[in-house]
């Protein structure tokens, strides 16, 4: 699916849970098969539409985990306490359920290999779903495109989709994966440590004069807080595409 | 009827009144913020606004100027097209009946908002006249933050909240309709929150 319009009108599909991952003690992914899914850019999201018995109805975004794939559709999902939907995908969907999904939605945050690089990937906490949709795309197409991958969470536990950052990062040329960790870290622990501020970007991201393509996910203040913080580092803000959540995204 | 999700039970906002929330809406008490790039920083004595007529004159005001217009309080529903809605919000600005009143060419019937950053949105002129529109620059009594489209954004409450364009810097009228931003990635062109109409077709 090339350019920015989507063209027709976006039906209400109905998609199956075939494998459900356990990422970290809060956040699972999804795989949903969807007859009929007409296909998506990584960074686009869906809508997912729950209906209980009496009828009673509640709908929410989720970005979308991995480039397109057939009609498959893979969310990542982080339980958030006050939530609505959230708790439902984390604690009862099962395997075989189904749910209600529309989409590809957005289309302005959403990166494939021919935009080229090089790539900046900032992702707080489970803002990193979308963002790594763009990584597997590079690694997949086995594009050269430089990426840096940053994201930050509070504790190691917390990282999301660690094993397979772990192996692109050794196996995958012109890829950087880097984690900071704000609350615990391991005693072990060589990566990064605190918030990413303007001195870490300094040091980790790629500089303004290589004209990276930059894309930041979060909740707002992280992501307004590093969107700032690339401007005053001298990059142009229309090549910084922001996607936020939150504070209650309600999920 | 829809399909049934298994064990789906739901949330229900037994509190938040129906007649308020627009299908496919939940009340949230905080004020989430939802832009496509960095938050543009606008000095005051650099900002201006700028109405452009079809014909292509314009009028423009600067800050003084604009905040010295009559201005409207009003506490409005206001809706965001990623599903919050946020009850009695209550804003300061200038109605856009006050903008136009002193002889701009309406003949056109479209309007085009352009922002600082870049971003635009567009409207039929029937819904940001009569009463329906306002430039706020101020929120809950206070100047509008940055985040949330400070110096002034448009409030068009009765549409969903990507119409209502942050950090506005003028005004487009022509007798064409061109899609702004969003309605280019595919949300609805008019956006009717209580006719659910969020993406193209709905």
């Amino acid at each position: 699916m090339a350019g920015a319009a989507l063209p027709g009108r976006l039906n209400w599909l109905i998609a199956r849970a075939t494998e459900i991952i356990e990422e970290t003690e809060r956040v699972r992914s999804i795989v949903l098969d969807c007859p009929g899914w007409p296909g998506h850019l990584p960074g686009h999201h869906i809508d997912i539409r729950l209906t209980a018995e009496d009828g009673y109805q509640a709908q929410r975004s989720y970005s979308i985990a991995r480039p397109a794939d057939d009609e498959q559709v893979v969310i990542t999902v982080e339980l958030v306490d006050e939530g609505e939907i959230s708790p439902f995908l984390i604690e009862d969907l099962r395997i075989g359920d189904r749910i209600e999904i529309r989409g590809p939605v957005g289309g302005y945050f959403v990166w494939e290999p021919s935009r080229g690089g090089p790539l900046q990937l900032i992702g707080g906490g489970s803002g990193v779903v979308p963002l790594m949709a763009m990584l597997r795309a590079r690694v997949r197409a086995g594009s050269d495109v430089p990426v840096r991958y940053l994201s930050s969470a509070r504790s190691h536990d917390d990282l999301i989709y660690r094993p397979e950052l772990e192996s692109i990062s050794s196996e995958v040329e012109g890829v950087e994966v880097l984690h900071t960790l704000t609350r615990r870290k391991p005693p072990d622990w060589t990566g990064l440590e605190g918030r990413v501020d303007r001195v870490m970007l300094a040091r980790q991201a790629w500089p303004s004069f290589t004209r990276p393509l930059c894309y930041v996910c979060g909740p707002t203040g992280f992501v307004e807080s590093v969107a700032n913080s690339l401007v005053a580092l001298g990059h142009q803000p229309g090549r910084v595409k922001t996607e936020r959540f939150g504070p209650t995204n309600g999920g | 009827m829809s399909f049934i999700t298994r064990g789906f039970r739901g949330r229900r906002q037994l509190d938040a009144p129906a007649d308020r929330v627009p299908p496919g809406q939940y009340v949230t008490p905080d004020f989430p913020v939802l832009s496509a790039g960095p938050t543009p920083r606008v000095p005051l004595e650099e900002w201006r606004f700028t109405m452009t007529d079809p014909l292509g004159s314009e009028r423009s005001w600067n800050w003084g100027d604009f905040t010295a217009l009559p201005t409207e309080t009003v506490t409005v529903d206001i809706h965001c097209v990623t599903k919050w809605s946020k009850l009695d919000t209550t804003w300061e600005g200038v109605s856009l009946d006050t903008l136009l009143a002193d002889g701009t060419d309406r003949a056109g019937g479209h309007v085009l908002f352009h922002s600082y950053g870049g971003y635009t949105t567009n409207l039929p002129l029937e819904d940001v006249t009569g009463g329906k529109a306002w430039i706020a620059f101020n929120y809950d009594g206070q100047p509008l933050d940055p985040e949330h489209g400070g110096p002034a954004r448009l409030l068009v409450p009765h549409l969903y909240f990507w119409k209502s364009a942050k950090w506005v810097d003028g005004a487009t009228l022509s007798d064409s309709d061109r899609p702004g931003f969003w309605e280019s990635y595919g949300y609805h062109n008019y956006g009717d929150p209580w006719r659910e109409q969020r993406y193209q077709g709905d």
